[in-house]
């Protein structure tokens, strides 16, 4: 791989590698770490739905209709669903990551606990939200 | 004087080398943010919840009113400061070639700078009710 071209077929051989991603068998810890990186990006974009929501919201009923019918038709829910999932697994996984700073939860069993409890917990909580939500608009429409 | 204890050469710190003494900031901003979001985040849904299936009018004026721009403007300044890192951070691990992650950390800032102020002025607008 790494060979120069005065190296022989006798002399090549591999060059040791430092552990990377690619040789661990994927852990919880492991994945929820990356899933964390993932929403922090799509919430990053998700940022312009909002953005959209306040401008619409000033520029007058128009334009606070047009993003209204977008939120309210299917890809429009189902990206507000997303994007409310991303940002309470981020939340979640944010506190965790606060938790490791004051160096607690790293027994095994704590820190495999903390990170079952990001995930059961945000997909727990996006479906509360979305619960509460539709008892506010008076049932699903 | 500073320099009494200064270890670099008398040429080194003419040249304006040395430690930036600015590591842990993004470290430690990344953590201040994500601690003030929790409590944002919680209010921003409390928020939404609020202005579900109300009128143009009635979301305009709980909007502008002064507790919700408030918690709105905290949560708009607060999210664009930590994704700007967070994004930073993203880039320099992933992006290698100098042309492309000078642009791409150019654009991050270019996005969240706009994000923000015109996040920020809808809320101003709305709240003044120019």
């Amino acid at each position: 791989m790494a060979d120069s071209k005065a190296g022989t077929a006798a002399t090549r051989r591999p060059r040791p590698l430092s552990p990377h991603l690619q040789i661990y068998r994927p852990m919880l810890t492991m994945i929820m770490s990356i899933v964390h990186r993932i929403t922090g990006g799509a919430l990053y974009f998700g940022t312009l739905l909002l953005a959209w929501w306040l401008i619409s919201a000033a520029s007058g009923p128009n334009a606070y209709a047009t993003f209204e019918a977008f939120v309210g038709s299917f890809i429009g829910r189902v990206i507000l669903f997303g994007y409310t999932w991303a940002l309470l697994h981020h939340m979640l996984g944010g506190i965790r990551h606060l938790i490791w700073d004051t160096l607690h939860g790293f027994q095994p069993a704590e820190r495999e606990w903390l990170t079952v409890a990001t995930l059961v917990g945000s997909i727990a909580l996006t479906l509360v939200v979305w619960v509460i939500g539709y008892i506010a608009l008076g049932g699903p429409r | 004087m500073k320099a009494q204890h200064d270890m670099r050469t008398p040429a080194r710190r003419v040249r304006g080398l040395g430690p930036a003494h600015s590591g842990t900031t993004d470290f430690w901003h990344q953590r201040l943010t994500s601690f003030a979001g929790v409590f944002l985040t919680i209010a921003l849904f409390v928020v939404i919840i609020s202005m579900l299936g109300r009128s143009h009018a009635a979301a305009v004026q709980i909007l502008g009113s002064p507790i919700v721009a408030v918690i709105m403007l905290l949560f708009i300044l607060n999210s664009v400061y930590h994704m700007w890192i967070g994004m930073q951070e993203i880039i320099l691990d992933y992006v290698h070639d100098d042309k492309y992650k000078f642009l791409s950390l150019m654009l991050n800032t270019f996005f969240c700078v706009a994000v923000g102020l015109a996040s920020a002025f809808a809320i101003l607008k709305l709240s003044f009710g120019v």
